[in-house]
């Protein structure tokens, strides 16, 4: 059914951390690797070592320069993107077949991989480019927020989270119920005033970022500089004296 | 977003047969026998036509069934019910005039509503697009209906109405054009919001997420020829309503109307080429596009 839940029994999302980050790409393999050995289609590679390798990813990292307003050096922060489980998803309402759906329980967005015509009309919905239609399989793939681990209880329980949140090397990404005010990720949010990508759009993500904290500003100041004899700006002495030679000739 | 040759001949073609189905639906010209034969075989293959080449599109056309069950919430599945329902009442309302020469007027009306339905539901899912600024605009109900009504009018060889239609729809696309344009340059969505580093300063797309292309980036973010845009609008006002025009104001001759229809059939694909690789898609943002 493709009308979408008005309540969700719980929230589950990510909370991404620009500030954390590094952009090593971890979380893009760990993804790739538990989704095409898991739950669904493959997540198929096509002409891999060829000139125009394409393949499907429910994870993606950008990197995105920012030059301040202020002046100063540009800052880079690298910017993983997945889909957002947004409460409002525009990706669900449009599909035809009801292949796409939202999980009451958990608000879980996904695709019934059996019903999907391949139409690409979500992937279209979607501002985030959170769907990706599979070059080989033909449906479309997205990420689950790991459904097969999360409540996989042949799982030790420090495994029982997304691929990406537990490979993330700098603990950049984590992993809770975003309805639960007292939880560690809504805690965050709060924290680190989390925002959302693209507001404007009317999606109602569920997934947050934490911004940048601002950067450290080191003052212009020495702790010895005023035990040393300040450094002469004019020419002294024999340089002072040819310095104006010099100067008078040419 | 790629223009798709599939979904360009999908909109074009169905446009057109549908906008014949609803003339003949309203009795434009009211025909009878062989004629009537004829008439309806063209507005069903077009329209027929452009459903099948539109199921080329899809990564698995045998379940396109399954996109009747959605109608509640999604405009493709009302697009499927409209078409569905407008081939099968049109379908009844040609047999009856074919073979028993009676024309049950209300059956027509109906047809000619639910085919101009099928049109209004085909814009929707554009339209309902907020991520692609220039479709989330009045304009594609309007001219798809506009197209399918004009195109139906010359299919149907009305010509004297179709002169003045043809005209305006002219004047209609050049301002949906221009005010298209406005839409796209004052849409709120840009990179700073995307990422929401725009309060430190100018956001620039760093690097990819890779070095090739993937989905996304083919489905939605097209480039190509984008530059062609100005000199295809001209020749698509051009071959969709000025050559029409001229050629249906010399003395009618059934030469003159075909040439007429063939060349505001190629304007119209020129004009759904543009609707398509005109239409910039906010997740190209995320590429730096």
């Amino acid at each position: 059914m493709t009308l979408l839940p008005t309540h969700t029994e719980k929230t589950l999302g990510l909370v991404i951390d620009l500030d954390t980050c590094v952009g090593c790409h971890a979380c893009v393999t760990a993804c790739k690797g538990w989704n095409t050995e898991n739950y669904g289609a493959p997540l198929a590679d096509v002409d891999a070592y060829g000139a125009e390798p394409v393949g499907s990813f429910l994870n993606r990292i950008h990197s995105y320069e920012v030059q301040p307003e202020t002046g100063g050096p540009a800052q880079l922060f690298h910017f993983p993107k997945s889909c957002l489980h947004c409460a409002d998803a525009p990706c669900v309402t449009v599909c035809p077949t009801g292949a796409s759906y939202k999980r009451v329980e958990d608000g879980i967005v996904l695709v019934n991989e059996s019903d999907c015509i391949g139409c690409g009309l979500c992937a279209w919905a979607c501002p985030y480019g959170a769907r990706e239609l599979d070059p080989s399989e033909k449906v479309m793939k997205k990420c689950t927020l790991c459904v097969d681990r999360i409540y996989n209880e042949n799982l030790p329980e420090e495994d029982r989270q997304p691929a990406c949140v537990r490979t993330c090397p700098a603990g950049a990404r984590h992993f809770g119920d975003l309805s639960d005010p007292e939880s560690d990720v809504s805690k965050l949010v709060a924290e680190r005033g989390g925002f959302d990508l693209m507001p404007e759009q009317g999606t109602a993500p569920v997934n947050k970022y934490l911004p940048p904290r601002p950067k450290d500003e080191v003052p212009e100041f020495d702790i010895l500089a005023p035990y040393l004899e300040p450094v002469a700006e004019e020419p002294q002495g024999f340089l002072g004296w040819l310095d104006k030679t010099l100067e008078r000739i040419g | 977003m790629h223009p798709a040759p599939s979904i360009i001949m999908f909109s074009a073609l169905s446009g057109l047969g549908f906008g014949l189905l609803t003339m003949l639906g309203l009795g434009f010209p009211e025909v009878s026998g062989w004629v009537a034969f004829i008439f309806f075989a063209i507005g069903f293959a077009l329209a027929g036509g452009g459903l099948i080449s539109a199921t080329f599109h899809l990564g698995h056309p045998e379940r396109a069934l399954k996109s009747f069950t959605q109608w509640r919430s999604s405009w493709l599945s009302r697009e499927a019910w409209a078409a569905a329902g407008a081939m099968a009442v049109m379908g009844i309302y040609a047999a009856l005039i074919i073979f028993t020469g009676t024309r049950v007027a209300i059956l027509g009306w109906i047809g000619a509503a639910l085919s101009l339905l099928t049109v209004f539901t085909t814009s929707m899912i554009y339209t309902q697009l907020k991520t692609v600024p220039r479709w989330n605009h009045w304009s594609p109900p309007v001219l798809f209906m506009s197209y399918a009504i004009v195109g139906g009018l010359l299919m149907a060889g009305q010509v004297s109405v179709a002169v003045p239609f043809l005209v305006a729809l002219g004047v209609l696309q050049v301002f949906a054009w221009v005010d298209q344009d406005r839409k796209e340059a004052a849409s709120d969505t840009t990179l700073a919001t995307a990422t929401g580093l725009g309060h430190i300063g100018t956001v620039k797309a760093f690097e990819s997420p890779h070095t090739g292309g993937n989905y996304l980036t083919h489905e939605m973010a097209f480039r190509i020829a984008r530059k062609h845009a100005q000199t295809l609008k001209i020749i698509s006002v051009i071959l969709a309503v000025v050559i029409p025009v001229a050629l249906l104001l010399l003395p009618f001759h059934h030469l003159l109307a075909l040439l007429a229809v063939v060349s505001h059939f190629a304007g119209v694909a020129a004009q759904r080429w543009l609707f398509f690789a005109e239409a910039k898609h906010v997740v190209s943002l995320y590429y730096g596009r």
